[in-house]
């Protein structure tokens, strides 16, 4: 049972960052590698804002501040200037911003890991068993968060926008939609999500060293492959499948150490057999 | 057309022979600074991680730069070549003396396993492209790593202690390696298969269109480019001991490919000296550039790697590019030699013919305005 509370709070995580990722995927159509090292600035910021104000809730509003901006940042100076090249080129500047956020990070703060602490507020119990409230606050505040996106993206103009674009660039760009708006607006709500999951990441791990962002970005785009890419419940479920894999797998002793193995050939098993994901739309190439 | 054809092939010709034969020259020169005793410890022992880079580089470039996919998942083949390698090498010692037959057979085994390899992570390659390929690869290489962090026959997480080669010996004998992987590489490319190859990368349903089998193509790049991976671990694994797991990372990859971006995606030579490059810059920072500093390396990398794809692909940067570019230098040197070039269409146009061309291919057809007229008309009733 704490297993399954646990797996899906993990979940809960890797939802929020693979939503980044589907967002962005399904409307600039690449893959942003960065999005991973997002995270990281966003626990940094946390753990700068901590050492000197003491605040934790000020602490959590700059994460979301400073991830937002460096997010539309990056795609402003790194992505934009590649629109309408080969996919290729636009993926390894993406590798290479990933890596440059990374050594930034090793240059200011060293490589070594930094304890860090947030506010713990204890356990609770419900029955006969005790969870972390951290968990549950990781799970409810996810929960509500992927509500209000799936509301904005289906009822808000800007969402509609956003449908469109990914639909189809040029059609929406005729109809009066400022495509390269939209595309900033996108990278601006991923990198926020990135700030939550990098909270609740914080709540579940001790420490944090510059190459934190580099595994959970790649697992959580793992699970937006997996619930199909570019389709928003297909993320947000493609997330929880993988949280609760993963923590499942750790607690057979068994398997545990082969768990990232696992959770990888799931991913490559997924490919072979259905490369769209269980929620993804089929795309038809055409010449 | 013709003229075409032969001009690219006397270039290719030269270029062919000019890549190995001056890494051939070059091992030359070493051997004979070696017999001097030249060449100190250190010097040697980069001379050795030279050598595998480039057959990394060179490598990952046929499948990023000519097939034009993207493998995160390089350095999982090196991986494989080198725990596999070193394993079988310290097995093979007990049946055979001959040092550099043990040497050879590690370095088939391992490339061969890690070809098996490719050849598995090929088959979703058929499916899958552009980021979902690149994503499944560096699932692979975690994959690998995981798995042998985890095998006690491996060493576990201790890494596996292999026994080094003479590291005197051993640069001779991975320079002799480069040089045919190099040969290998460079012929495949100026092969049938090398431009079907590149044909797939420009377009691959026009590809498939000409009739190439594109299946095939892209799991023979995979398989080879793996095999050649696998090479260059067995021969890391003989020059380092512990195999460890962690030196494989996805920053590895990350590395090989900053190398093939630098050098050019698509040149080989532009491969070879990328990779020299990088592997002498790392080998003299590594003592410069202790701790956190070291990721300053890293800082230069990843700009090299944005500052080169934007400079290169942009739209913006185009007339900038074209301004500078060697090939405007030398469509110019072209245009000068025009007359001297002996050429088959100008030929085709000096002799006098008195056949009548345009009679003959121009069919009998009704005035040309008469035909637009009607044309114009009859979709205009349609359209009503």
């Amino acid at each position: 049972m704490s297993t399954f509370i646990d797996g899906l709070s993990l979940g809960a995580i890797y939802a929020l960052i693979a939503l980044g990722y589907t967002m962005v995927y399904g409307i600039a159509k690449m893959l942003n590698f960065a999005h991973g090292d997002i995270i990281m600035v966003g626990a940094y910021t946390i753990l700068t804002t901590l050492e000197l104000t003491g605040n934790p809730y000020l602490a959590i509003a700059f994460s979301i501040v400073i991830c937002t901006i460096s997010g539309v940042v990056i795609e402003k100076l790194a992505y934009k200037p590649l629109r309408g090249a080969s996919p290729l080129a636009v993926l390894i500047t993406a590798i290479g911003v990933s890596f440059f956020l990374q050594s930034i990070a090793q240059l200011i703060y060293g490589s070594k890991s930094r304890p860090i602490t947030l506010p713990d507020f204890g356990k609770m119990s419900i029955g006969s068993q005790e969870i972390n409230v951290n968990t549950v606050i990781t799970l409810v505040v996810g929960g509500i968060i992927m509500a209000g996106l799936t509301l904005f993206v289906k009822k808000t103009n800007t969402g509609r926008a956003m449908q469109a674009v990914s639909e189809d660039k040029g059609a929406a760009l005729l109809m009066g939609v400022n495509v390269n708006r939209i595309i900033m607006i996108t990278f601006a709500i991923g990198s926020a999500l990135a700030a939550f999951a990098s909270l609740f990441y914080l709540m579940q791990i001790p420490s944090i060293t510059p190459t934190l962002g580099s595994m959970p970005g790649i697992k959580a785009f793992t699970a937006a492959v997996i619930g199909g890419i570019g389709s928003i419940p297909g993320a947000m479920l493609g997330g929880v499948l993988l949280g609760l894999i993963e923590k499942i797998c750790l607690s057979i002793p068994a398997i545990g150490p082969y768990t990232t193995a696992i959770e990888f050939s799931l991913l490559i098993i997924i490919l072979l057999v259905k490369p769209i994901g269980i929620l993804g739309k089929k795309i038809r190439e055409k010449v | 057309m013709s003229k075409y054809i032969s001009n690219v092939k006397k270039q290719f010709k030269f270029k062919h022979i000019a890549t190995w034969a001056s890494v051939l020259l070059v091992l030359i020169v070493l051997i004979i600074l070696n017999g001097a005793g030249a060449l100190n410890r250190s010097t040697i022992g980069l001379l050795s991680r030279i050598a595998y880079s480039i057959i990394l580089a060179t490598s990952l470039n046929l499948v990023v730069g000519f097939l034009g996919e993207l493998s995160l998942g390089h350095a999982g083949f090196m991986c494989l070549g080198a725990y596999i390698g070193t394993f079988v090498a310290s097995l093979l010692r007990n049946v055979i003396d001959s040092d550099l037959l043990v040497l050879i057979l590690s370095m088939l085994t391992g490339g061969l396993v890690a070809a098996i390899f490719g050849f598995i992570i090929g088959l979703p390659a058929l499916r899958l492209k552009g980021d979902y390929l690149a994503i499944v690869t560096l699932a692979f290489g975690e994959i690998v790593r995981n798995i042998f962090k985890n095998l006690e026959v491996f060493g576990g997480a201790m890494g596996y202690p292999s026994k080094t080669y003479k590291a005197k010996d051993l640069f001779i004998i991975a320079f002799v390696v480069v040089v045919i992987v190099l040969i290998l590489i460079q012929n495949l490319i100026r092969s049938k298969h090398g431009r079907a190859i590149t044909a797939i990368r420009d377009n691959e349903i026009a590809a498939r269109a000409m009739g190439i089998n594109v299946t095939f193509y892209k799991l023979f790049v995979f398989v080879i480019a793996a095999f050649f991976a696998g090479i260059a671990g067995v021969i890391y694994g003989h020059y380092t001991t512990p195999v460890l797991y962690t030196t494989f990372s996805y920053n590895y990859s990350i590395e090989i490919l900053v190398m093939v971006v630098l050098g050019g995606m698509g040149s080989i030579n532009g491969s070879i000296i990328a990779a020299t490059l990088i592997t002498v810059v790392n080998f003299l920072l590594q003592s410069k550039l202790s701790g956190d500093l070291a990721a300053l390396r890293l800082l230069v990398y990843a700009l090299i790697l944005i500052a080169v794809i934007i400079f290169n692909n942009a739209p913006a940067f185009k007339p900038i590019k074209e301004r500078l570019s060697l090939s405007r230098i030398k469509a110019k040197k072209v245009e000068k030699k025009k007359d001297i070039i002996n050429d088959d269409a100008a030929e085709w146009n000096r002799i006098e013919t008195k056949i009548n061309v345009d009679a003959i291919f121009t069919p009998d057809l009704p005035h040309r305005d008469e035909v637009d007229q009607d044309g114009t008309e009859d979709s205009e009733k349609e359209g009503e």
